[in-house]
């Protein structure tokens, strides 16, 4: 049997194109691998009517239908239809399936839904950041973790977002009983220490971790009203210099996180080699031959700060080097 | 004296009170939780009803009103001592019957246990008590089990909906408040407190215990699940223990100022003693020392029970060690 399949247009409709001819994998993506139970049961009926039975949990949180006819990707886009509206994923042709691959699923830890480290939602951050950048063609990696222990593992991607809290002491309800102490030390970065029986915090070590209000019992340390982030950008994996990320914004507002990201996809556009193979180039690689001081340019244009905001003015990359 | 007042009324009634009292009640400090985007219920100064969390049981207790939990004794310069001027205002400080219940352990504590206490003494002066009703139990209190779910001892009982107000007030110098609404606003009717008549949880406690409970091994397995984080003794209402603090300023190390400060028996340095020795070094030591000054301890010296049943203790330990279990396998064992 012949088959005539557009092997660029099936990718790009979220499509993979496996080692076996004529035989595919249907991709779907889950923002913050935050879903509704019922959609496993639209994915384990996909699975059984068109695949081989089997899928396959995806490292960025998604799905991936193994075993598909790549003739039957019409009928599949229209069973992937109630899934891509339940999960709010924008679409530009209805039954179309997915318009766009190559921005990446937006990844993230379980967030504050359900742990106690969590400094904030990363389940809605990561659907605010998915309607903001989705359907893209470029390749973006975005990923979102709750606090510093980076579960994960954001600075492996290209924008990691890391969840933080300014810490907010109150000495009169201190009582010294030295159990933020012991837990910064032991948990975190040792920020902490007493001074006249109470808490001096080191201002420029402090992490913003939140483990002093996890572990203060009186509720002398409690969370700041604001939610902060650490913004990690440019790193990767790969074949030439798998590096992690490096903090480029500290202490940053949610608005402003965002506003970097879809600054960087226009800087990446005026900036792509346009002989990239696949129109695919990594945005480090982008930024290593312009210079990130004309990303700085670009990714801070139009963006307002909060005072507080740490902004890393020089940024350097280290890793491995295979090139 | 019961009345039936209109919220609109009841509201300005409160905004009076609020001019001549300092109003201390349980409030929703929102994101203020342990973690992130969780709320906790304490003790806080409010000028409105509206601010007062009738609903839930607060996660603090009401002592924080009566023992702060930093409070400076006296300022010291070289050859002088000042003691702090008491607060200006009278207090008004909204609670349930089972930490109304525990106002009398305190007292015990501070006032009838040797010397008065100062500070204890003058604050408690100067406080006038609001009952709180608890229409049903919540889920880890047993005051019907401790004899503490009803009381009278109050000067003033407050139900609110959204446009009513009910009160029972025994206070003279409060009900002069009420007599100063409008004609018409204030009927007289009878109120009572509501109460709950069972909780889900139930404690019972023998008239004694035996020696032998001493070397029970429930004390080592729920001590050794203790972190010792002091959570159990910071958000009890009976609890009184402080430590002492002297600060000697920075700038000028011959000035200061002596704290007390609340401090648990279950945290590190709580035993310690001069020349580095320590009495009740592991968590099992002190959970039995906590746990048996609550209903046992105690009772032989005042003549009645310390734990009032609120369940806090069992609410807030992060380790879920359950303090009615423990008291009740401890009974179990020792019939």
């Amino acid at each position: 049997m012949s088959l005539d399949i557009n092997t660029k247009k099936a990718k790009k409709n979220a499509y993979r194109i496996s080692k076996v001819r004529g035989v595919g994998a249907s991709r779907i993506r889950v923002p913050g691998g935050y879903l509704k139970a019922e959609i496993l049961g639209m994915v384990q009926k996909i699975a059984e009517t068109y695949g081989n039975g089997i899928v396959h949990l995806t490292t960025r949180q998604g799905f991936e239908i193994e075993g598909i006819r790549l003739e039957d990707m019409d009928a599949i886009n229209q069973m992937l239809q109630p899934i891509i509206e339940l999960l709010d994923i924008n679409q530009t042709d209805k039954n179309g399936g997915y318009p766009a691959s190559g921005t990446r699923n937006v990844s993230a830890c379980i967030g504050n839904n359900v742990c106690p480290f969590a400094n904030y939602n990363t389940a809605e951050f990561a659907k605010r950041l998915e309607k903001a950048i989705f359907p893209n063609d470029l390749h973006f990696k975005v990923a979102l973790t709750g606090c510093p222990n980076d579960c994960a593992k954001v600075r492996l991607h290209d924008f990691g977002i890391i969840g933080m809290t300014m810490p907010q002491y109150d000495p009169a309800r201190c009582v010294a009983c030295k159990a933020c102490i012991k837990g910064c030390k032991s948990l975190s970065v040792d920020a902490l220490r007493m001074e006249n029986h109470k808490i001096v915090r080191d201002e420029e070590k402090c992490i913003g971790c939140g483990v002093c209000v996890t572990k203060c019992p009186t509720r002398a340390f409690t969370r700041s009203k604001k939610k902060y982030y650490r913004l990690s950008i440019m790193g990767r994996t790969g074949k030439r210099n798998p590096r992690l990320g490096k903090d480029f914004l500290v202490w940053a507002d949610e608005d402003s996180v965002v506003k970097i990201i879809l600054n960087t996809y226009r800087f990446v556009k005026e900036y792509i080699d346009p002989n990239a193979p696949g129109g695919k180039e990594h945005i480090g690689y982008i930024i290593d031959r312009v210079g990130f001081e004309e990303y700085k340019k670009w990714a801070l244009d139009g963006v307002e700060l909060l005072p507080e905001t740490i902004v890393n003015q020089c940024v350097y990359w280290d890793g491995i080097h295979y090139d | 004296m019961g009345y039936q007042i209109p919220r609109e009324a009841a509201d300005q009634l409160f905004g009076w009170l609020a001019e001549h009292y300092e109003i201390l009640a349980p409030k929703v400090f929102a994101g203020e939780g342990c973690f992130s985007d969780t709320d906790v219920t304490r003790y806080g100064t409010v000028r409105s009803l509206s601010e007062i969390e009738f609903d839930k049981k607060s996660d603090y207790s009401f002592k924080e009103a009566l023992l702060p939990v930093n409070e400076t004794l006296f300022y010291f310069t070289e050859d002088q001592e000042t003691v702090p001027a008491a607060p200006g205002k009278k207090r008004l400080v909204f609670l349930r019957s089972c930490d109304l219940h525990a106002l009398k352990r305190l007292d015990a504590i501070y006032l009838e246990n040797g010397r008065e206490d100062f500070y204890y003494k003058r604050l408690r002066e100067h406080v006038l008590f609001v009952l709180i009703g608890c229409p049903e139990s919540c889920d880890t209190g047993f005051c019907v089990s401790m004899g503490t779910s009803q009381t009278g001892d109050y000067d003033l009982y407050l139900k609110i909906s959204e446009e009513t107000v009910w009160a029972d007030c025994k206070s003279e110098e409060l009900k002069a408040f009420f007599g100063r609404l409008p004609d018409g606003t204030c009927a007289e009717t009878a109120v009572s407190p509501e109460a709950p008549s069972e909780n889900k949880e139930t404690v019972t406690l023998p008239p004694s215990f035996s020696e032998d409970i001493l070397s029970n091994p429930v004390w080592e397995s729920y001590g050794s699940r203790c972190i010792g984080c002091g959570r159990c003794n910071f958000v009890c209402p009976t609890c009184t223990c402080f430590t002492m603090q002297d600060i000697h300023y920075r700038d000028n190390a011959k000035a200061g100022e002596r704290r007390r400060v609340w401090a648990s028996c279950q945290v590190d340095g709580y035993t310690d003693v001069a020349g580095g020795g320590s009495f009740r070094k592991t968590q099992s030591d002190r959970l039995r020392f906590k746990v048996l000054h609550k209903i046992c301890d105690f009772e032989k010296r005042f003549g009645f029970q310390m734990c009032v049943g609120c369940g806090r203790c069992e609410a807030v330990c992060p380790e879920y060690i359950s303090y009615i279990s423990l008291i009740n396998t401890l009974v179990k064992e020792d019939a």
